[in-house]
């Protein structure tokens, strides 16, 4: 699965990975929330990536599967008791109802490029208004899950504290990562890069083109939405504001691509720089007596900026070069 | 609900669809010859806004009157940021574009957070309450002076590309990239000047819509999508489409908040941007890929 890396690039895998399992019993709670913030940000911008980097679809809408599978799990956990393995399953078919529209409308109209990417926005922001406006799910005041203490592990039901919520983000992450390397090695895969390269060479060599780019906007967003119950059980609240803003898109989508678009280990590099970057920032400018809102986010614009100036495809491949961590590039 | 109140619907969000025509205009023209989508347009209306706010404050510039300035200050901008920034974008892939107009996005909205905090600002203009009244149908005088400011610089930027030399090469460029570059025209310079006049664009209606609405930094997002339905209605790319885009969204989402609700109104132009979409993907005014 992972036979392009050298064995170098083997071994700080498993580094990497042992590390990362033996984190909550050496670093405090407050870098254990950010690693979790960076293990979330890698598994939903592995699921973007399937979308973008395998297929070359722009999607800037991404929010509007995370928040569906958000809000679905959540209200089926609070109004009718249904906890989150079966909610799951409901947030997965409502992100896929959602995506087959997109895809319907997109695929067979030929809506291709950034005209694409401007029809995932319209209907991102369809979504977001939509339960801004909604009363059954507390419109713009938001819906709230009741707040579980760390005492009390209910695992069947998603309730535990930090470090339970950091295994799962964790699981997540890797499994992600494990399904990303299987599509790309399975004739799905190969089909979605030969579209990703040119869809009217891959049509001319008998790939379904609209067939595989809808297996991909399936995927990416059923994975996306179970991202969004993860994290409505986590945070514990709800808002059209927060999980269904375009601001969300931007962050789902700024990790792979900062790490390398179309790589397996990109969207993990990408949201392990971002995340803690973000704040350390924060927690610099505090230092600095530097306090005004704003302040962070303007840092963060120019730094982004620098980086996508100066790394064109990404971290990853530059840095897998460097390190020599691969056989070929990827 | 009488009919007069839906013909002064009607007329109010005709007369604002212009300024919204000339913001997207300003997008139109910069995807139509870089081939850049500006994702941060919606920030820059906010940044002219907060300009016309200031020179109000300081000066007391009509913010419809600073339009003029602002205009010219907005070009050199944009002018200079082609240059510096967006130029060796041209080339890459469009995520990579975004995430450098994201970027810029970010500091322009929290830069105008830092200077200015986030309570919404709004200007008192000496006529800001007067109206005319035309067959019994009320017309804010404010609505009437900043549509006919967007209607001229709109004409102005028409004439630009019609009659001079610059504007025909541009278009030509825009046309035909490689065509341009063999007969000798500084390709670089026709971008930068383009993007200079769709930030033009930009500054002159932000200013005019400081006259109109009261503003807040975190109004931009909702400018640059505002930006991005207009030209997707209108066609990408086409001066007449951004046009005739802005005066069918801006009297739509006026008739949407009066029937259905203020709240949905952006729903409701979403969907036709859905509809236009699935029936003329290339917009309106658009022209259809070969």
């Amino acid at each position: 699965m992972f036979a392009f890396l050298t064995r170098r690039g083997a071994i700080a895998l498993a580094l990497l990975a042992a590390a990362l399992l033996a984190a909550p019993f050496l670093v405090d709670r407050y870098i254990l929330s950010i690693i979790l913030l960076a293990l979330l940000g890698a598994y939903l911008g592995q699921a973007w990536n399937i979308l973008m980097g395998f297929c070359g679809l722009l999607s800037l809408g991404h929010a509007a599967y995370l928040g569906v599978g958000a809000y679905a799990s959540a209200v089926l956990f609070v109004n009718y008791g249904i906890g989150p393995w079966a909610g799951v399953f409901v947030a997965i078919a409502a992100a896929i109802a959602l995506a087959a529209a997109i895809g319907w409308l997109g695929f067979r109209f030929r809506i291709e490029g950034v005209y694409f990417a401007l029809l995932t926005i319209a209907f991102a922001e369809i979504v977001r208004i939509g339960f801004d406006n909604w009363p059954f799910v507390g419109g713009a005041a938001g819906f709230f899950l009741p707040v579980s203490s760390a005492t009390q592990h209910q695992w069947w039901n998603l309730r535990g504290g930090e470090v339970f919520f950091y295994y799962v983000a964790l699981a997540m992450a890797a499994a992600a990562l494990a399904a990303a390397a299987a599509l790309r090695a399975s004739k799905l895969g190969y089909a979605l890069l030969a579209i990703r390269e040119d869809p009217q060479a891959a049509r001319a060599l008998g790939v379904d083109v609209t067939r595989a780019r809808f297996k991909a906007l399936f995927i990416s967003a059923a994975l996306t939405s179970v991202g969004g119950v993860f994290t409505a059980f986590w945070t514990n609240n709800l808002f059209p504001a927060q999980v269904l803003e375009m601001s969300r898109s931007i962050d789902i989508i700024l990790a792979p691509i900062v790490g390398g678009v179309g790589t397996l280990f990109g969207p993990i590099v990408g949201s392990f720089l971002l995340v803690p970057l973000g704040e350390a920032l924060t927690d610099g400018l505090t230092a600095l007596g530097v306090n005004a809102p704003g302040a962070k986010a303007l840092v963060y614009g120019l730094l982004l900026m620098a980086i996508i100036a100066g790394t064109p495809s990404g971290l990853w491949p530059w840095l897998s070069r460097k390190l020599g961590l691969q056989e070929r590039a990827e | 609900m009488s009919l007069s109140l839906y013909a002064e619907v009607l007329i109010q969000g005709v007369l604002t669809g212009l300024v919204y025509g000339l913001m997207a205009l300003g997008l139109s023209v910069i995807f139509g010859v870089v081939r850049v989508v500006n994702f941060a347009h919606g920030e820059f209306a906010v940044l002219a806004m907060y300009c016309a706010f200031v020179l109000f404050g300081l000066a007391g510039v009509d913010p419809i009157a600073a339009s003029l300035p602002l205009a010219a200050v907005f070009f050199a901008v944009g002018y200079l940021m082609q240059r510096a920034i967006v130029q060796p974008f041209v080339t890459r892939p469009q995520h990579e574009q975004f995430i450098l107009l994201v970027g810029v996005s970010l500091v322009i909205t929290n830069g105008l957070l830092l200077a200015f905090g986030p309570e919404s600002k709004h200007v008192d203009l000496s006529y800001s309450f007067d109206s005319y009244t035309l067959g019994g149908v009320l017309i804010d005088k404010t609505r009437v002076y900043g549509a006919t400011a967007a209607l001229v610089a709109t004409a102005a930027v028409f004439a630009f590309f019609r009659y001079t030399m610059t504007g025909t090469a541009i278009r030509a460029a825009a046309d035909n990239l490689t065509g341009a570059a063999v007969v000798g025209l500084d390709v670089k310079r026709l971008y930068a000047i383009s993007f200079g006049l769709g930030l033009a664009c930009v500054g002159a209606a932000g200013a005019i819509m400081m006259a109109l609405t009261d503003m807040t930094p975190l109004l931009a997002p909702s400018l640059t999508l505002l930006a991005f339905t207009i030209v997707i209605v209108g066609g990408l790319g086409s001066m007449t489409g951004a046009l005739a885009g802005g005066l069918l969204i801006g009297a739509t989402e006026a008739l949407a908040s009066v029937i259905v609700s203020p709240a949905i109104k952006s729903m409701v132009s979403f969907g036709l941007l859905v509809l236009v979409l699935a029936l003329r993907p290339q917009g309106l005014f658009g022209k259809a890929e070969a």
